[in-house]
């Protein structure tokens, strides 16, 4: 009997079981999954909490309900991996063995990372949303805050869903407006980034919605530290920042047993062939969805499109042939601009995002680089979407490699 | 991709001016270039500089600031006095290396 471990049951974890479960023959393969809690939370909810559209459990399911039958799932931390005895070693002493190992762990926010972060302000007037608790938090002080200087801010890329930051403040800028208090708020958006966004063309569009909702834009801003007793954000090159409400988006970090086995880059992320996802060092080594290196986005999309070649490739590996399938770096993103409205984008390793329809050329029914009520309604149907059609792993109408048609420069 | 003339040198450049051939770099370029956007050159500069050439040349691409300060050693608040406002690209500028990947 063979061994297959995999680390995570998040998003890249729960669909590869899913799609592999049935493509090893029972008798010969076990499939074993780890993870450190039975909570599977749905990440792109998290946005929406602080503004009070979803309650915290509507975003978190058991994670053993989106798993096959044939997959063990061990509830447990993970201490380290050591390749070279084909072992994973859990934190309550357990261990366990491997032919092959797949580790998709994802991405942490590390808010200790930053000096000052969690100082006296932290969670008074410094937040975070990409944790469930600082996303309820931050919907707390929001409630009753009656205005001042909100800075939103990004630590480091890359980050989990790199528009979040920027959908945070479209949506707090429709939020205040709501409120009829936006004349007593000033919004900044402070990046490590020489614009709103990495990519030429996105960048502009979404820099001139900034700038459209009267959202001040600091750029190439890699801070250094946070003050707590005068409320400052200061950067490395000395530039001050003071703010009344901050809300962060700290260093996201991979999962320290990556490090602890050697196995990370400087950001604990797991070197990849960006094409294949084997490890650099390790030919029985994979690591999928955000705990890779690979150059795109660290998004679900992601993680959903590079799992439709995945298991073949797989599958010709633990055969002995070489992988065929190249993963194409396929990312979308649905942006909420706020008013009921949202924006998408399309890209890969190759192309930037660009204005078109999506995914019928010509048709849609979603816009490309565009506000539209569609893109909205796309985004909050995508919850549904999640739950029961990726993660279970079923096929879905949208293909995976990105195409050109229907879009324009 | 074009080719132009930096300092009596033929080089191959991108739309921004990174160079795109590695082994057109020597270091009286890198001076060159480093000149071009008002950097002037010390020996810390060029420990930097030399840093980013072999790490390029062992793991295929430019390092991130963060890269130049837990493997190179040398803490991000200097690579801002030393290539002051915008060190990522600037670094990569001098040392004739690709711009660092947009992080998407």
């Amino acid at each position: 009997m063979k061994r297959l471990v995999v680390l995570g049951a998040g998003t890249a974890g729960t669909i590869v079981v899913n799609k592999l479960r049935h493509r090893l023959p029972d008798a010969e393969w076990s499939i074993t999954i780890v993870d450190q809690d039975d909570t599977h939370h749905y990440q792109p909810g998290y946005l929406f909490v602080p503004f009070g559209h979803y309650s915290p459990d509507e975003l978190v399911k058991s994670r053993k309900r989106f798993l096959p039958d044939g997959v063990d799932l061990v509830i447990a931390g993970i201490d380290r991996v050591e390749p070279d005895a084909n072992t994973v070693h859990l934190e309550d002493g357990r261990s366990l063995e491997y032919d092959q190992l797949i580790i998709a762990t994802g991405v942490n926010a590390r808010p200790d990372q930053t000096e000052g972060m969690t100082g006296s302000q932290w969670r008074k007037s410094v937040f975070d949303f990409y944790t469930l608790e600082g996303a309820a938090a931050l919907g707390g002080r929001l409630a009753d805050w009656e205005g001042g200087r909100l800075v939103v801010h990004i630590v480091e890329m890359p980050i989990k869903c790199p528009v979040a930051p920027l959908e945070f403040s479209f949506l707090a800028d429709a939020y205040f407006s709501g409120r009829r208090i936006r004349d007593k708020v000033d919004i900044t958006y402070v990046t490590p980034l020489d614009g709103a966004f990495t990519k030429p063309v996105a960048a502009k569009h979404l820099g001139g919605m900034l700038a459209d909702r009267h959202i001040a834009l600091e750029t190439d801003f890699m801070v250094d530290r946070i003050d707590n007793d005068t409320k400052t954000l200061i950067s490395m090159d000395e530039r001050e920042i003071p703010f009344d409400l901050l809300v962060t988006v700290p260093l996201n970090m991979g999962a320290e047993f990556v490090a602890k086995s050697g196995l990370g880059n400087e950001l604990n992320c797991v070197p990849v062939d960006k094409h294949t996802f084997l490890s650099k060092k390790h030919d029985n080594i994979f690591a999928i969805g955000d705990a890779a290196d690979i150059p795109t986005s660290k998004a679900g999309s992601v993680a959903h499109f590079s799992m439709e070649l995945f298991p073949d490739n797989f599958v010709e590996h633990i055969n002995g042939r070489p992988m065929t399938g190249a993963f194409d770096g396929h990312a979308n993103c649905f942006i909420e601009t706020g008013h009921g409205k949202g924006m998408l984008l399309d890209f890969n390793y190759e192309t930037e995002p660009l204005p078109g329809k999506y995914p019928i050329p010509g048709v849609g029914p979603f816009s490309l680089l565009k506000e539209t009520h569609e893109n909205h309604w796309g985004k909050l149907a995508f919850r549904w979407m999640y739950w029961n059609v990726l993660l279970p792993g079923h096929p879905t109408p949208i293909p995976s490699a990105m195409s050109m048609a229907g879009k324009h420069e | 991709m074009t080719v132009t003339t930096i300092g009596g040198h033929d080089v191959h450049v991108d739309a921004e001016g990174f160079l795109t051939e590695y082994d057109e770099w020597d270091e009286g370029l890198g001076a060159e270039l480093a000149a071009a956007i008002g950097v002037e050159m010390t020996d810390e500069h060029w420990a930097v500089i030399r840093f980013l050439r072999e790490d390029y040349q062992a793991q295929g691409e430019t390092p991130t600031l963060r890269r130049v300060t837990t493997v190179g050693g040398v803490p991000t608040k200097q690579l801002f006095v030393l290539f002051p406002k915008k060190p990522a690209k600037k670094m990569a500028y001098i040392a004739g290396l690709p711009k660092p990947v947009g992080c998407v």
